[in-house]
Protein backbone atom coordinates (compact mmCIF):
# COMPACT_ATOMS: atom_id res chain seq x y z
CA UNK A 1 0.00 0.00 0.00
CA UNK A 2 1.06 3.57 -0.51
CA UNK A 3 1.87 5.68 2.53
CA UNK A 4 2.81 9.22 3.45
CA UNK A 5 6.24 9.08 5.01
CA UNK A 6 6.94 12.76 5.59
CA UNK A 7 5.79 16.31 5.11
CA UNK A 8 7.74 19.36 4.05
CA UNK A 9 6.69 22.99 4.26
CA UNK A 10 8.53 25.79 2.57
CA UNK A 11 8.05 29.30 1.28
CA UNK A 12 7.94 29.61 -2.49
CA UNK A 13 9.28 33.14 -3.03
CA UNK A 14 9.69 33.86 -6.77
CA UNK A 15 12.93 35.78 -6.17
CA UNK A 16 14.50 32.53 -4.89
CA UNK A 17 13.82 31.01 -8.30
CA UNK A 18 15.16 34.10 -10.04
CA UNK A 19 18.34 33.95 -7.93
CA UNK A 20 18.89 30.33 -8.99
CA UNK A 21 18.01 30.94 -12.62
CA UNK A 22 20.32 33.95 -12.86
CA UNK A 23 23.26 32.31 -11.09
CA UNK A 24 23.06 34.55 -8.02
CA UNK A 25 22.68 31.81 -5.44
CA UNK A 26 26.29 32.25 -4.31
CA UNK A 27 25.79 35.86 -3.24
CA UNK A 28 25.78 36.37 0.54
CA UNK A 29 22.17 37.59 0.53
CA UNK A 30 21.04 34.37 -1.11
CA UNK A 31 23.51 32.10 0.68
CA UNK A 32 21.72 33.01 3.90
CA UNK A 33 18.59 31.48 2.37
CA UNK A 34 20.06 28.55 0.45
CA UNK A 35 22.35 27.37 3.24
CA UNK A 36 19.23 26.74 5.31
CA UNK A 37 18.09 24.18 2.77
CA UNK A 38 21.38 22.25 2.45
CA UNK A 39 20.41 19.79 5.23
CA UNK A 40 16.97 19.49 3.62
CA UNK A 41 18.41 18.42 0.28
CA UNK A 42 20.47 15.75 2.05
CA UNK A 43 17.38 14.66 3.96
CA UNK A 44 15.46 14.42 0.68
CA UNK A 45 18.18 12.26 -0.91
CA UNK A 46 17.73 9.79 1.92
CA UNK A 47 13.95 9.99 2.02
CA UNK A 48 13.79 9.12 -1.70
CA UNK A 49 10.05 9.49 -2.18
CA UNK A 50 8.40 7.64 -5.07
CA UNK A 51 5.92 10.49 -5.49
CA UNK A 52 5.50 13.96 -4.04
CA UNK A 53 2.18 15.70 -3.61
CA UNK A 54 2.87 19.44 -3.72
CA UNK A 55 0.26 21.80 -2.35
CA UNK A 56 0.86 25.26 -3.79
CA UNK A 57 -0.98 28.16 -5.29
CA UNK A 58 -1.08 29.29 -8.84
CA UNK A 59 -0.16 32.98 -9.22
CA UNK A 60 -2.27 33.86 -12.23
CA UNK A 61 -0.35 31.45 -14.45
CA UNK A 62 -2.61 28.48 -15.13
CA UNK A 63 -5.76 30.17 -13.84
CA UNK A 64 -6.77 33.66 -14.94
CA UNK A 65 -9.91 35.35 -13.61
CA UNK A 66 -11.97 33.22 -16.01
CA UNK A 67 -11.96 30.18 -13.75
CA UNK A 68 -10.89 30.16 -10.10
CA UNK A 69 -10.98 26.66 -8.61
CA UNK A 70 -10.62 26.44 -4.84
CA UNK A 71 -8.83 23.09 -4.97
CA UNK A 72 -7.44 21.85 -8.30
CA UNK A 73 -5.65 18.53 -8.56
CA UNK A 74 -3.16 18.05 -11.39
CA UNK A 75 -3.93 14.69 -12.97
CA UNK A 76 -1.86 15.16 -16.15
CA UNK A 77 1.23 13.18 -17.16
CA UNK A 78 3.31 16.33 -17.23
CA UNK A 79 3.23 19.98 -16.23
CA UNK A 80 5.43 22.41 -18.19
CA UNK A 81 6.87 25.50 -16.46
CA UNK A 82 4.70 28.60 -17.03
CA UNK A 83 5.74 31.96 -18.44
CA UNK A 84 4.93 34.30 -15.56
CA UNK A 85 5.80 37.44 -17.49
CA UNK A 86 9.59 37.08 -17.33
CA UNK A 87 9.66 34.00 -19.60
CA UNK A 88 9.31 30.38 -18.37
CA UNK A 89 11.75 29.32 -15.63
CA UNK A 90 14.55 27.14 -17.01
CA UNK A 91 13.55 24.13 -14.93
CA UNK A 92 12.68 20.60 -16.12
CA UNK A 93 9.10 19.76 -16.99
CA UNK A 94 7.38 18.32 -13.93
CA UNK A 95 6.24 14.74 -14.50
CA UNK A 96 2.94 13.80 -12.94
CA UNK A 97 1.57 10.56 -11.54
CA UNK A 98 -1.80 10.33 -13.31
CA UNK A 99 -2.76 6.98 -11.73
CA UNK A 100 -2.30 8.06 -8.11
CA UNK A 101 -3.74 11.50 -8.89
CA UNK A 102 -6.89 10.00 -10.37
CA UNK A 103 -7.20 7.73 -7.36
CA UNK A 104 -6.84 10.67 -4.95
CA UNK A 105 -9.38 12.73 -6.91
CA UNK A 106 -11.94 9.95 -6.81
CA UNK A 107 -11.33 9.19 -3.16
CA UNK A 108 -11.52 12.75 -1.84
CA UNK A 109 -14.57 13.63 -3.94
CA UNK A 110 -16.39 10.65 -2.45
CA UNK A 111 -15.13 11.97 0.88
CA UNK A 112 -17.08 15.20 0.13
CA UNK A 113 -14.22 17.41 -1.12
CA UNK A 114 -15.48 18.75 -4.43
CA UNK A 115 -12.16 19.41 -6.05
CA UNK A 116 -11.46 20.30 -9.65
CA UNK A 117 -9.60 17.86 -11.87
CA UNK A 118 -7.03 19.46 -14.15
CA UNK A 119 -5.70 17.48 -17.10
CA UNK A 120 -3.69 20.29 -18.66
CA UNK A 121 -1.80 22.81 -16.58
CA UNK A 122 1.38 24.83 -16.55
CA UNK A 123 3.04 25.28 -13.19
CA UNK A 124 4.67 28.41 -11.82
CA UNK A 125 7.21 29.32 -9.14
CA UNK A 126 4.75 28.30 -6.45
CA UNK A 127 5.47 24.69 -7.33
CA UNK A 128 8.96 24.78 -8.82
CA UNK A 129 10.74 26.94 -6.22
CA UNK A 130 10.13 24.50 -3.34
CA UNK A 131 11.24 21.69 -5.68
CA UNK A 132 14.53 23.52 -6.27
CA UNK A 133 14.95 24.07 -2.56
CA UNK A 134 14.47 20.37 -1.80
CA UNK A 135 15.95 18.74 -4.94
CA UNK A 136 18.47 21.34 -6.12
CA UNK A 137 18.76 21.98 -9.84
CA UNK A 138 18.79 18.53 -11.50
CA UNK A 139 18.41 17.98 -15.25
CA UNK A 140 15.33 15.89 -14.53
CA UNK A 141 13.28 15.94 -11.33
CA UNK A 142 13.94 12.77 -9.32
CA UNK A 143 10.31 11.72 -8.87
CA UNK A 144 6.82 12.34 -10.20
CA UNK A 145 4.77 15.10 -8.61
CA UNK A 146 1.05 15.59 -8.11
CA UNK A 147 0.33 19.32 -7.96
CA UNK A 148 -2.57 20.48 -5.81
CA UNK A 149 -3.33 24.11 -6.56
CA UNK A 150 -5.25 26.02 -3.89
CA UNK A 151 -6.89 29.37 -4.50
CA UNK A 152 -5.35 31.94 -2.17
CA UNK A 153 -5.46 34.78 -4.70
CA UNK A 154 -9.18 35.58 -4.71
CA UNK A 155 -10.63 36.07 -1.23
CA UNK A 156 -11.78 33.93 0.45
CA UNK A 157 -9.39 31.01 0.23
CA UNK A 158 -10.52 27.79 1.88
CA UNK A 159 -10.36 28.02 5.67
CA UNK A 160 -7.47 26.65 7.66
CA UNK A 161 -9.79 24.01 9.08
CA UNK A 162 -11.03 22.95 5.65
CA UNK A 163 -7.45 22.65 4.45
CA UNK A 164 -6.53 20.45 7.39
CA UNK A 165 -9.50 18.20 6.70
CA UNK A 166 -8.60 17.93 3.03
CA UNK A 167 -5.17 16.79 4.14
CA UNK A 168 -6.80 14.07 6.21
CA UNK A 169 -8.84 12.97 3.18
CA UNK A 170 -5.72 12.91 1.00
CA UNK A 171 -3.99 10.71 3.52
CA UNK A 172 -6.91 8.30 3.47
CA UNK A 173 -6.78 8.29 -0.32
CA UNK A 174 -3.05 7.60 -0.43
CA UNK A 175 -3.35 4.79 2.10
CA UNK A 176 -6.00 3.09 0.01
CA UNK A 177 -3.84 3.03 -3.11
CA UNK A 178 -2.72 -0.55 -3.74
CA UNK A 179 0.79 0.10 -5.06
CA UNK A 180 3.66 0.21 -2.60
CA UNK A 181 4.66 3.89 -2.83
CA UNK A 182 6.40 6.23 -0.41
CA UNK A 183 4.84 9.67 -0.63
CA UNK A 184 6.13 13.00 0.66
CA UNK A 185 3.63 15.84 0.85
CA UNK A 186 4.63 19.51 0.58
CA UNK A 187 2.76 22.54 1.89
CA UNK A 188 4.15 25.70 0.34
CA UNK A 189 3.86 29.47 0.51
CA UNK A 190 4.19 32.00 3.31
CA UNK A 191 5.41 32.82 5.75
CA UNK A 192 4.49 36.38 6.73
CA UNK A 193 4.57 38.74 3.77
CA UNK A 194 2.61 41.41 2.03
CA UNK A 195 3.52 42.41 -1.49
CA UNK A 196 0.56 44.65 -2.27
CA UNK A 197 -0.42 48.17 -1.29
CA UNK A 198 1.13 50.72 1.08
CA UNK A 199 1.54 48.14 3.88
CA UNK A 200 3.81 45.97 1.65
CA UNK A 201 6.89 44.65 3.40
CA UNK A 202 5.07 43.51 6.53
CA UNK A 203 6.87 40.74 8.42
CA UNK A 204 5.78 39.16 11.69
CA UNK A 205 8.43 36.76 12.94
CA UNK A 206 6.62 36.19 16.21
CA UNK A 207 3.54 34.96 14.36
CA UNK A 208 5.67 32.82 12.04
CA UNK A 209 7.58 31.16 14.85
CA UNK A 210 4.37 30.40 16.72
CA UNK A 211 2.99 28.95 13.49
CA UNK A 212 6.04 26.72 13.06
CA UNK A 213 5.65 25.56 16.67
CA UNK A 214 1.99 24.85 16.00
CA UNK A 215 2.86 22.82 12.91
CA UNK A 216 5.07 20.65 15.05
CA UNK A 217 3.08 20.40 18.26
CA UNK A 218 -0.47 21.70 18.03
CA UNK A 219 -1.81 21.94 14.48
CA UNK A 220 -5.43 21.84 15.70
CA UNK A 221 -4.87 25.26 17.24
CA UNK A 222 -3.75 26.60 13.85
CA UNK A 223 -6.93 25.33 12.21
CA UNK A 224 -8.87 27.83 14.32
CA UNK A 225 -7.06 30.83 12.80
CA UNK A 226 -9.40 33.09 10.86
CA UNK A 227 -8.59 34.64 7.49
CA UNK A 228 -8.60 38.14 8.95
CA UNK A 229 -6.01 37.09 11.55
CA UNK A 230 -3.68 35.72 8.90
CA UNK A 231 -4.01 38.89 6.85
CA UNK A 232 -3.74 41.34 9.73
CA UNK A 233 -0.93 39.55 11.55
CA UNK A 234 1.03 37.95 8.71
CA UNK A 235 0.28 40.23 5.76
CA UNK A 236 -2.35 40.07 3.03
CA UNK A 237 -0.39 37.38 1.19
CA UNK A 238 0.59 35.59 4.40
CA UNK A 239 -2.77 33.87 4.09
CA UNK A 240 -0.93 31.35 1.89
CA UNK A 241 -0.07 29.57 5.12
CA UNK A 242 -3.46 27.84 5.09
CA UNK A 243 -1.84 25.54 2.53
CA UNK A 244 0.63 24.27 5.12
CA UNK A 245 -2.32 22.80 6.98
CA UNK A 246 -3.19 20.49 4.08
CA UNK A 247 0.24 18.94 4.55
CA UNK A 248 -0.27 18.77 8.31
CA UNK A 249 -3.69 17.16 7.98
CA UNK A 250 -2.15 14.43 5.83
CA UNK A 251 0.45 13.61 8.48
CA UNK A 252 0.21 11.51 11.64
CA UNK A 253 -0.95 13.41 14.72
CA UNK A 254 2.36 12.56 16.39
CA UNK A 255 4.57 13.42 13.39
CA UNK A 256 8.05 14.39 14.51
CA UNK A 257 9.78 17.61 13.59
CA UNK A 258 13.23 16.78 12.24
CA UNK A 259 14.28 20.13 10.83
CA UNK A 260 13.33 23.76 10.85
CA UNK A 261 14.73 26.88 9.22
CA UNK A 262 13.61 30.49 9.31
CA UNK A 263 15.16 33.63 7.88
CA UNK A 264 14.08 37.17 6.96
CA UNK A 265 13.96 38.28 4.22
CA UNK A 266 13.95 36.78 0.77
CA UNK A 267 12.86 39.76 -1.25
CA UNK A 268 9.51 40.66 0.42
CA UNK A 269 9.02 37.52 2.42
CA UNK A 270 9.87 35.66 5.61
CA UNK A 271 11.22 32.26 4.58
CA UNK A 272 10.00 29.41 6.75
CA UNK A 273 10.67 25.73 6.39
CA UNK A 274 9.90 22.63 8.43
CA UNK A 275 10.25 18.89 7.87
CA UNK A 276 8.04 16.41 9.71
CA UNK A 277 8.42 12.63 9.61
CA UNK A 278 5.73 10.08 10.30
CA UNK A 279 7.07 7.76 12.99
CA UNK A 280 8.10 4.38 11.66
CA UNK A 281 7.23 5.13 8.07
CA UNK A 282 10.53 6.41 6.69
CA UNK A 283 12.89 4.02 4.98
CA UNK A 284 12.66 1.47 2.18
CA UNK A 285 9.30 0.07 1.17
CA UNK A 286 10.29 -3.58 1.36
CA UNK A 287 12.59 -3.22 4.32
CA UNK A 288 10.18 -1.22 6.44
CA UNK A 289 9.11 -4.21 8.52
CA UNK A 290 12.69 -5.25 9.26
CA UNK A 291 13.92 -1.77 9.96
CA UNK A 292 13.72 -0.28 13.41
CA UNK A 293 10.84 2.15 13.55
CA UNK A 294 12.22 5.67 13.59
CA UNK A 295 9.89 6.55 16.46
CA UNK A 296 11.87 4.48 18.97
CA UNK A 297 14.98 6.43 18.26
CA UNK A 298 14.65 10.15 18.70
CA UNK A 299 15.27 11.42 15.19
CA UNK A 300 18.57 13.23 15.01
CA UNK A 301 17.70 16.88 14.85
CA UNK A 302 19.54 18.45 11.99
CA UNK A 303 21.27 21.70 12.73
CA UNK A 304 18.59 24.34 12.84
CA UNK A 305 18.96 27.99 11.87
CA UNK B 1 -17.40 48.44 4.72
CA UNK B 2 -19.95 50.33 6.79
CA UNK B 3 -23.51 49.18 6.84
CA UNK B 4 -25.80 51.65 5.14
CA UNK B 5 -29.56 52.00 5.19
CA UNK B 6 -29.86 51.21 1.50
CA UNK B 7 -27.92 47.96 1.45
CA UNK B 8 -27.29 45.67 4.35
CA UNK B 9 -23.93 44.45 3.11
CA UNK B 10 -21.97 42.38 5.57
CA UNK B 11 -19.26 44.21 7.46
CA UNK B 12 -15.85 43.31 6.09
CA UNK B 13 -13.64 42.75 9.10
CA UNK B 14 -10.56 42.95 6.89
CA UNK B 15 -11.48 46.44 5.66
CA UNK B 16 -9.85 47.79 8.82
CA UNK B 17 -6.38 46.52 7.86
CA UNK B 18 -4.47 49.64 6.84
CA UNK B 19 -2.74 50.03 3.47
CA UNK B 20 -4.32 46.81 2.25
CA UNK B 21 -6.86 46.13 -0.44
CA UNK B 22 -8.22 42.65 -0.06
CA UNK B 23 -8.96 41.15 -3.46
CA UNK B 24 -12.44 39.84 -2.77
CA UNK B 25 -15.41 39.05 -5.01
CA UNK B 26 -16.41 42.70 -5.23
CA UNK B 27 -12.92 43.85 -6.23
CA UNK B 28 -12.60 40.99 -8.68
CA UNK B 29 -15.88 41.91 -10.35
CA UNK B 30 -14.65 45.48 -10.87
CA UNK B 31 -11.21 44.45 -11.94
CA UNK B 32 -11.90 41.67 -14.41
CA UNK B 33 -10.74 43.81 -17.34
CA UNK B 34 -7.50 44.97 -15.68
CA UNK B 35 -6.66 41.48 -14.55
CA UNK B 36 -7.36 39.86 -17.89
CA UNK B 37 -5.34 42.55 -19.65
CA UNK B 38 -2.42 41.81 -17.34
CA UNK B 39 -2.93 38.08 -17.80
CA UNK B 40 -2.55 38.49 -21.57
CA UNK B 41 0.98 39.76 -20.94
CA UNK B 42 2.22 36.27 -20.05
CA UNK B 43 2.69 35.80 -23.79
CA UNK B 44 5.77 37.30 -25.39
CA UNK B 45 3.92 38.36 -28.56
CA UNK B 46 1.33 40.20 -26.46
CA UNK B 47 4.04 41.97 -24.44
CA UNK B 48 5.47 43.20 -27.74
CA UNK B 49 2.10 44.37 -29.05
CA UNK B 50 1.35 46.11 -25.74
CA UNK B 51 4.67 47.93 -25.71
CA UNK B 52 4.23 48.99 -29.33
CA UNK B 53 0.95 50.81 -28.61
CA UNK B 54 -0.39 50.60 -25.08
CA UNK B 55 -3.54 52.69 -25.52
CA UNK B 56 -4.58 50.73 -28.59
CA UNK B 57 -3.85 47.40 -26.90
CA UNK B 58 -6.03 48.32 -23.90
CA UNK B 59 -9.11 48.85 -26.02
CA UNK B 60 -9.87 45.15 -26.19
CA UNK B 61 -10.26 44.95 -22.39
CA UNK B 62 -13.15 47.36 -21.80
CA UNK B 63 -11.51 49.22 -18.95
CA UNK B 64 -13.16 52.24 -17.34
CA UNK B 65 -11.45 55.60 -18.03
CA UNK B 66 -10.02 55.50 -14.45
CA UNK B 67 -8.64 52.02 -14.97
CA UNK B 68 -7.16 52.97 -18.34
CA UNK B 69 -5.42 55.95 -16.78
CA UNK B 70 -4.12 53.90 -13.86
CA UNK B 71 -2.64 51.32 -16.22
CA UNK B 72 -1.09 53.83 -18.62
CA UNK B 73 0.39 55.88 -15.75
CA UNK B 74 1.46 52.75 -13.83
CA UNK B 75 -0.38 53.82 -10.69
CA UNK B 76 0.13 50.50 -8.95
CA UNK B 77 -1.98 51.18 -5.84
CA UNK B 78 -4.75 52.77 -7.89
CA UNK B 79 -4.90 49.65 -10.05
CA UNK B 80 -5.49 47.58 -6.90
CA UNK B 81 -8.16 49.99 -5.68
CA UNK B 82 -9.91 49.65 -9.03
CA UNK B 83 -10.00 45.88 -8.83
CA UNK B 84 -6.56 44.78 -9.92
CA UNK B 85 -4.83 41.95 -8.12
CA UNK B 86 -1.12 42.02 -7.38
CA UNK B 87 -0.37 38.68 -9.05
CA UNK B 88 -1.93 40.01 -12.23
CA UNK B 89 -0.53 43.54 -12.08
CA UNK B 90 2.87 41.95 -11.47
CA UNK B 91 2.73 40.78 -15.08
CA UNK B 92 2.47 44.40 -16.17
CA UNK B 93 5.39 45.06 -13.85
CA UNK B 94 7.31 42.19 -15.44
CA UNK B 95 6.58 43.64 -18.87
CA UNK B 96 8.24 46.85 -17.63
CA UNK B 97 11.14 44.78 -16.26
CA UNK B 98 10.16 45.24 -12.61
CA UNK B 99 10.55 42.58 -9.92
CA UNK B 100 7.99 42.05 -7.14
CA UNK B 101 10.29 43.93 -4.79
CA UNK B 102 10.60 46.91 -7.13
CA UNK B 103 6.83 47.02 -7.43
CA UNK B 104 6.38 46.74 -3.67
CA UNK B 105 8.77 49.66 -3.18
CA UNK B 106 6.69 51.78 -5.55
CA UNK B 107 3.45 50.88 -3.75
CA UNK B 108 4.89 51.92 -0.41
CA UNK B 109 6.16 55.20 -1.80
CA UNK B 110 9.80 54.39 -1.11
CA UNK B 111 12.83 53.94 -3.29
CA UNK B 112 14.00 50.41 -4.00
CA UNK B 113 17.04 51.02 -1.75
CA UNK B 114 14.94 52.24 1.16
CA UNK B 115 12.53 49.36 0.77
CA UNK B 116 15.28 46.74 0.45
CA UNK B 117 17.00 48.01 3.58
CA UNK B 118 13.72 47.97 5.50
CA UNK B 119 13.34 44.31 4.50
CA UNK B 120 16.92 43.49 5.48
CA UNK B 121 16.27 45.09 8.86
CA UNK B 122 13.40 42.66 9.45
CA UNK B 123 10.60 44.19 7.41
CA UNK B 124 7.69 46.41 8.33
CA UNK B 125 6.69 45.62 11.92
CA UNK B 126 3.14 44.51 12.62
CA UNK B 127 2.87 46.75 15.68
CA UNK B 128 1.27 50.01 14.62
CA UNK B 129 0.14 48.43 11.34
CA UNK B 130 -2.83 46.32 12.40
CA UNK B 131 -5.69 48.81 12.22
CA UNK B 132 -6.56 51.90 10.21
CA UNK B 133 -7.00 53.73 13.52
CA UNK B 134 -3.25 53.32 14.12
CA UNK B 135 -2.42 55.00 10.81
CA UNK B 136 -4.57 58.05 11.54
CA UNK B 137 -2.55 59.04 14.60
Amino acid sequence: MAKIIAGVCSSHVPAIGAALDNGKSGEPYWQRVFSGFEPSKKWMEKAKPDVCIIVYNDHASAFSMDIVPTFALGCAAEFPPADEGWGPRPVPTVKGHPELAAHIAQSVILDEFDLTIVNKMEVDHGLTVPMNLMFGQPKEWPCPVIPLAVNVVLFPPPTAKRCFKLGQAIRKAVESYPEDLNVVIFGTGGMSHQISGPRAGLINSKFDKAFLDGMAKDPKKLTRLKHVEFMREAGAEGIEMVMWLIMRGAMDDDAKEVYRFYTVPASNTAVGHIILENPGKMGGKKKSAAKKPAAKKAPARLAAE
Amino acid sequence: MKQTKKSAKPVKEYADIPGTIVFDAEQSRMGYGINMLCMSLIKEENRKAFKANEAEYLKAYKLTPEQTEAVLKREWNRMLELGGNIYFTAKLGATDGLSFQQMAAKMTGSTQEEYASMMLAGGRPVDGNRSKSEWKK
